[in-house]
């Protein structure tokens, strides 16, 4: 054990053991690296998100929906990442893009599938189906083991409170317009309100539902997961996919 | 093994009085936060059985009480261990006292504090939903705070050292120190929503906050549950077996391979995800190569008690932190393995990550930390020795039992439910819908109930049998040495 080198080494490393400071700055440097190389060029290189058509940012509806499911921690159970495996993709549907989730403060692609992958839940059951699995998931399929989630059917959502989220988001970068951003509360209102005159709405949030989630009346928080959950998965146009000369380029 | 190696053992020079108030402190939370953790712990295998449990109530449903389960075992009852034992651990090792008498209350009730804060929110519904990184900015501002005082009070101590060289141990217990403050900072750049609104949202989205989350969640194991942990390994081991450290230049080598690579190594949780592919190739290689560093403290470990086994009849403590050392090198060669692609295809979504997870936490963290515990608290509350040496036994065997239970019924559902979600059909169709797979899951919930059961239990044990340790305790001034300036 006692060669030239491995002595030198040793001798070496004696040194910097005799240095606090030295020492606390060469962790920093060396544990880095590896971070900076992984993580930075995530931010810079351009073809980390691949160009899809027909993202857009959520309605205030479905990002106070989105909002509850964070705060409920549904991200503990479900995932909502299809990966490109064949019995995924039948499950699931389409295995999940970069675009999909670039709106996503924090990503929600969860590590745990205690309940099935979410990802492309939206549009797969109806409006009352969703409410009424979350009151009483077992009424519906009896071996279950989720929580069940009625108090949300009582409570009613402040409209300006997440209209200050839009904005918060349009901080951390989210491209919501002024416009956008300034008709957050009405808009959060207006897509639950199927009488509502929604043509500014629809303009604003193209392809948005704009329904009765879950009943009428003052929109709820089951309301919001309702929406959240029925948009889930269904914004990027797939068949405009394959044929795009853009993207044979 | 060879001549430069440093013990912990080196006879006194000069007689140091060590700040051992704040260490108490940090043990007795040690062990409250342990039973608050694990019971968390108990109750949500309990819900996964019997999901009535939920109650129908925000405050107690799953989705909530599970971050809870995970801060209470790795920040409060891991966190408290480790701050705890570093402070221990540099005082006798730099024959110095931690600077400050205030610093070190602070550092306590401040870290206590973080800790309700936390606590409170995800019972609340306040959480970034970040895994790992649920405690919202104003709280992640605090630990921050706090942190940053730990660091000083640390690095304050090494400095005033009257021992030439900084031991193996402090390497350890540093590295976490400073990558930790560097993963919380980064992880948790977040906008509020408004100063007084305890929401926010993170600065990064989708693929980039999924990179930066997982280059947070991998290293907190890997610089909290791991290298903090080393630490404990490196100064107990050796003191409990009465044995110098085998290899000093192992020790080198693991130490500087574990802080370069393990930061490489988070893709592994996002191996087929939308994250590029390099950048998932890349996690994986390193993924493997973190064997290296595992292997080396792992062999360090047993090689230290090497020729003297016996000793693991006789004496239960040094039992639990050998066995500590078994389960390390067990999880990291399991972690490696699923890091692997096509295998991660399999585990990855299912128990067998929790089992893994958990052979590490109950297995490494969890014995490492008793042994440690048992070794400090005579010393602390001078006494001679632990009140029942019988009921070390007993805590041993419960929670290894409990472990057997934990560990085998996650592997047998995670790869149960990893092939059932691939299973087709001769016809082609997939054969099981997902719910059949929540039902086939159910007989392993009930044995991992059990075991989690079995290991709290024999926690219980240990906490009894500390607290009648510390009732029959001299009083603390008979117990210290003729009391002398530390400077
Ligand atoms: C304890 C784990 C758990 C938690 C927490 C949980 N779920 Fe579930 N979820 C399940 C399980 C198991 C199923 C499958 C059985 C069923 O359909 O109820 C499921 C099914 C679902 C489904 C139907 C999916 C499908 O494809 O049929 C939806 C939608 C859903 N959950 C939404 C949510 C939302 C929203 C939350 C948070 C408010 C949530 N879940 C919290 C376990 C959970």
């Amino acid at each position: 054990m006692a060669q030239g080198p491995s002595r030198r080494f040793a001798a070496l490393h004696g040194r910097i053991e005799r240095r606090a400071i030295v020492f606390v700055l060469a962790i920093l440097g060396v544990c880095s690296v590896g971070g900076l190389v992984e993580i930075a060029p995530l931010f810079a290189l351009d073809n980390v998100i691949e160009p899809v058509r027909g993202m857009r940012p959520y309605t205030p509806l479905e990002l106070a929906g989105r909002s509850i499911y964070v705060r409920e921690g549904c991200y503990t159970c479900h995932s909502q990442q299809i990966r490109p495996f064949r019995d995924e993709v039948e499950r699931y549907g389409a295995y999940s893009l970069a675009a999909e989730s670039a709106f996503d403060h924090p990503f929600q692609w969860g590590s745990k599938r205690t309940g099935p992958d979410l990802a492309r839940i939206g549009n797969r059951y109806s409006d009352e189906w969703h409410a009424r699995h979350l009151a009483a998931p077992r009424s519906l399929v009896p071996e279950s083991i989720m929580p069940s989630y009625a108090f949300l059917a009582t409570r009613l959502l402040n409209p300006a409170e997440y209209a200050r989220h839009v904005a918060t988001n349009r901080t951390v970068g989210v491209p919501y317009t002024p416009d956008q951003i300034a008709q957050a509360a009405t808009d959060l209102v207006t897509q639950n309100d199927p009488d509502a005159d929604g043509a500014a709405f629809a303009a604003r949030y193209p392809n948005a539902a704009q329904r009765a989630f879950a009943g009428p009346g003052r929109p709820t928080e089951m309301t919001a997961l309702v929406a959240y959950l029925q948009m889930l998965g269904t914004l990027v146009e797939f068949d405009w996919r394959a044929p795009d000369p853009a993207l044979l380029r | 093994m060879s001549s430069t190696t440093i013990t912990a053992t080196s006879p006194a020079t000069r007689h140091v009085q060590y700040d051992d108030d704040v260490v108490r402190l940090f043990v007795i939370a040690t062990m409250f936060w342990g039973v608050v953790g694990m019971l968390v712990g108990v109750y949500i295998a309990s819900q996964l059985v019997f999901p009535g449990l939920n109650l129908g109530l925000e405050w107690t449903s799953f989705g909530r009480l599970r971050p809870l389960h995970t801060s209470g075992v790795i920040f409060a009852f891991g966190g408290n261990a480790l701050i705890g034992t570093s402070l221990y651990v540099v005082q006798r090792t730099c024959r110095a006292r931690i600077p400050g008498t205030f610093a070190p209350e602070f550092l306590f009730w401040g870290y206590q504090l973080f800790i309700v804060m936390a606590a409170l929110g995800y019972v609340m519904g306040v959480t970034q939903g970040r895994e790992y990184a649920e405690p919202e900015w104003m709280t992640d501002l605090w630990l921050a705070i706090i942190w940053l005082t730990y660091g000083g009070i640390f690095i304050g101590t090494l400095l005033r050292r009257t021992e030439p060289h900084i031991y193996v141990a402090n390497w350890f217990y540093l590295s976490m120190i400073a990558t930790i403050t560097v993963l919380h900072v980064v992880n948790n750049l977040a906008v509020p929503v408004a100063w007084n609104s305890a929401r926010s949202y993170s600065l990064f989205a989708g693929v980039q906050d999924a990179m930066t989350q997982w280059w947070y969640g991998h290293n907190a194991v890997g610089f909290f549950l791991t290298a903090g942990f080393l630490g404990i390994m490196y100064y107990f081991l050796p003191k409990q077996a009465d044995a110098p450290i085998w290899s000093y230049r192992l020790s080198i080598i693991s130490f500087w391979s574990l802080v370069f690579m393990y930061m490489w190594a988070g893709p592994h949780h996002l191996h087929f995800t939308s994250l590029p592919d390099w950048v998932q190739t890349l996690g994986m290689a390193f993924t493997i190569m973190l064997w290296m560093p595992s292997w080396a403290s792992t062999l360090n470990g047993f090689m230290t008690v090497s020729g003297r086994w016996d000793l693991l009849r006789t004496d239960p403590i040094l039992r639990f932190m050998i066995t500590a050392v078994l389960f390390y090198g067990v999880a990291t060669f399991e972690g490696p393995l699923m890091g692997i692609r096509t295998v991660n295809g399999l585990s990855h979504y299912t128990d067998w990550t929790i089992s893994h997870v958990h052979s590490g936490a109950l297995g490494w963290n969890g014995f490492i930390t008793f042994g440690a515990i048992y070794f400090m608290v005579p010393r602390l509350w001078g006494r001679g020795r632990m009140h029942s040496a019988a009921a070390i036994e007993w805590h041993y065997w419960l929670s290894l039992a409990g472990i057997m239970l934990y560990v085998t019924a996650m592997w047998g559902s995670g790869v149960l439910q990893g092939l059932m979600w691939r299973a087709y059909t001769e016809l082609g169709f997939l054969r099981y819908s997902f719910v059949e797979s929540v039902v086939a899951s159910r007989p392993y919930y009930v044995i991992r109930m059990l075991g989690g059961l079995l290991y709290l239990s024999g926690f219980l044990v240990m906490v009894w049998n500390v607290v009648r340790t510390v009732q029959e305790a001299a009083p603390f001034a008979a117990a210290q040495p003729a009391p002398a300036p530390a400077e």
